[in-house]
């Protein structure tokens, strides 16, 4: 089973309006990785993610999750999307958007119980907001949404996680939280990809990198991959502000 | 109150109820104005529906408007899709359209039938009671009431039964895909009901209070809770409430009734932005004064602890000169020092203000989390 790579994306061009925002990549991520895809604004990171989750129409290519097509493993899939993609105005509770990861398992028409309350219970305290249950998402903060989802995402119980920024706009302690949280999945056998905007702390919090520009730059193990050669193929001249002379990291 | 006055209650009670389920999807969704769209668009629906059967009762007639009110909502999205037009033009493109079609048919060849234009905008309810449903010679009361209840019970079934598809596809659509709820189906389900709900209600209410009755209670009742299953309940209540006043209200004014509905959601509405608990104008207003209150007490605490038991303490933390200290009008400083004092947070003793230990306790925190 784990020869099985978690994901494989086979010469993928997704367009929108006949203009790319990805072009025919090839990437691969092996079961129990943890990934960060990293890339400038508009280099199709998060489009990239919809691709594996079947939420858009390739042009041409492939995507396989557990060697098999998303729409017959969805439930094996955990999804944090960015946290700005949905209204936190929306009348509902911590523990109700915690408890929609478990609407796959419940499947068509049968209402969450006692039962799926207690899992998201669990969830919440796993990600350390188990007093926030009961509260309106719209009073939470930018953390506590971040927090949130990953719960959502947690009690879906998930083989391979796809998280869109979840590190943006948390404060240094929810950070740690999360990449503690990231940590013991993996520990567990998950895999996890992750969009990452830090350039900074990606080779601390990472094992392997997707390095992304509308085609896929480079791809693999942090180190190695992750070189102000690559850095600077996928922003251009532009690193140099962002990435410190990789001489220190080696 | 007669029979009559009661059925029309009752018909105006049912429609009300009926629009506000669907309404709250449209309302959180940020569609409201759809209902305009689709309200006005069923019109031509309607018309060639009727050219078809020449029969105002037909239940082809709700297929027909059901259809052009499909057809509208993705006539929107389509113009929106091109992202040349935002979908609130999209909106005032293809519904006028519509709706003007139909005026054209209705005044050229169905001139002489009781389809005229007063009631297609306004509707007539006075009327309602006059089309009774009779089954082997017994009367069961008016026609509109059995139609307006079916399609209640329709959308309240629809509601009910797929709760948790439409609270999941409307918060966060992209995960509904991901699992699996097809979010695209259910909005044209949502959007089919409401075209059903529109034409039903068309002939009670016309097609502006439609539109009142879908999103008035909806956007109320937002004001008044933090809970999808509350908001739907508290929309129908409040719909509710504006049928049968609002029908007291034009029976005291000699009015149209459904120009009195409409005016009572405009007051409800008004109510509850005014003087909801906590999310209202009123409360958020006496939220932020309070807050000022609070605010300037631990100023006042806080001022009192930096210079406590140092030499210039008798020069600050003098009541008569603590205006100038702080930049507060004389007036200002007195309210806080009074109500600091209220609270046991400060004593005045020789013209001099002291911290009680609860209002030193009050300044370290305050100082710590700030």
């Amino acid at each position: 089973m784990s020869s099985t790579p978690a994901i494989t994306v086979r010469d993928l061009t997704v367009a929108y309006r006949e203009s790319p925002v990805l072009w025919d990549i090839d990437w691969t991520v092996e079961q129990q990785d943890l990934v960060a895809i990293a890339g400038p604004n508009g280099a199709g990171k998060t489009t990239l993610l919809k691709a594996v989750l079947d939420l858009v129409d390739p042009v041409a290519g492939q995507v396989r999750v557990l060697g098999k097509p998303y729409r017959t493993v969805r439930e094996q899939v955990g999804y944090v999307p960015q946290r700005g993609s949905v209204d936190w105005d929306f009348p509902t509770s911590v523990l109700d958007v915690v408890m929609m990861g478990l609407y796959g398992q419940l499947g068509w028409l049968r209402q969450p119980g006692a039962k799926e309350r207690a899992t998201a219970r669990e969830a919440l305290a796993q990600v350390g907001i188990e007093e926030l249950a009961d509260r309106q998402i719209s009073e939470l903060s930018g953390g506590q949404q971040q927090r949130t989802f990953l719960a959502r995402a947690l009690v879906q119980d998930a083989t391979v996680y796809l998280m869109d920024e979840p590190f943006q706009g948390v404060d240094a302690i929810t950070e740690r939280t999360i990449i503690d949280l990231l940590r013991d999945l993996q520990a567990d056998g998950k895999t996890l990809v992750v969009v990452h905007h830090d350039l900074q702390t990606l080779p601390e919090y990472f094992d392997s990198v997707l390095l992304l520009n509308v085609r896929r730059i480079a791809s693999g193990p942090v180190e190695g991959t992750f070189t102000d050669e690559n850095l600077r193929r996928t922003y251009g001249g532009r690193v140099g502000f962002l990435h410190p002379p990789s001489e220190d990291t080696r | 109150m007669t029979i009559t006055q009661l059925e029309i209650q009752l018909v105006a009670v049912v429609v009300a109820a009926a629009c506000a389920l669907p309404g709250v999807y449209l309302v959180l969704r940020g569609m409201a104005m759809m209902s305009d769209a689709i309200s006005h668009s069923i019109l031509p629906g309607i018309v060639v529906a009727f050219f078809l059967v020449e029969n105002l009762n037909s239940p082809l007639l709700i297929v027909g408007a059901a259809l052009t009110g499909l057809l509208t909502v993705v006539l929107v999205e389509l113009l929106a899709d091109t992202r040349l037009v935002k979908e609130d033009a999209a909106i005032g493109i293809v519904f006028p359209a519509f709706f003007s079609l139909g005026v054209i048919l209705i005044a050229r060849f169905a001139g002489d039938v009781h389809l005229d234009l007063d009631a297609v905008l306004l509707g007539e309810l006075a009327f309602a009671p006059f089309n009774r449903l009779e089954i082997a010679g017994r009367d069961l009361g008016p026609q509109g009431l059995y139609a307006m209840g079916a399609v209640g019970l329709l959308n309240l079934s629809f509601i009910l039964l797929f709760y948790k598809e439409l609270k999941l596809a409307t918060f966060d659509a992209a995960l509904a895909t991901a699992l699996g709820f097809a979010p695209v189906a259910l909005h044209y389900t949502l959007m089919a009901l409401v075209s059903i709900t529109a034409v039903a209600a068309f002939d009670a209410v016309g097609a502006i209070l439609v539109v009142a009755l879908i999103v008035g209670p909806p956007a109320s009742a937002r004001f008044l809770t933090d809970r999808l299953s509350l908001t739907l309940g508290l929309s129908v209540a409040l719909g509710v409430a504006c049928a049968i006043s609002g029908y007291w209200l034009a029976h005291s004014l000699d009015a149209s009734i459904a120009g009195s509905i409409a005016t009572m959601v405009g007051v409800c509405f008004t109510a509850c932005y005014l003087f909801a608990p906590t999310h209202g104008l009123v409360a958020y207003y006496l939220m932020q004064r309070e807050r000022r209150w609070t605010f300037a007490r631990k100023v006042l605490v806080i001022h009192l602890l930096q210079h406590e038991g140092l030499p210039e303490a008798k020069r600050e933390c003098r009541v008569d000169h603590l205006h100038d200290h702080l930049s507060w009008t004389p007036g200002f400083a007195e309210r806080v020092v009074a109500q600091a004092e209220d609270r046991a947070l400060v004593r005045h003793r020789d013209g001099r203000l002291w911290l009680t230990p609860g209002g030193r306790a009050l300044a370290q925190e305050a100082v710590v989390h700030t």
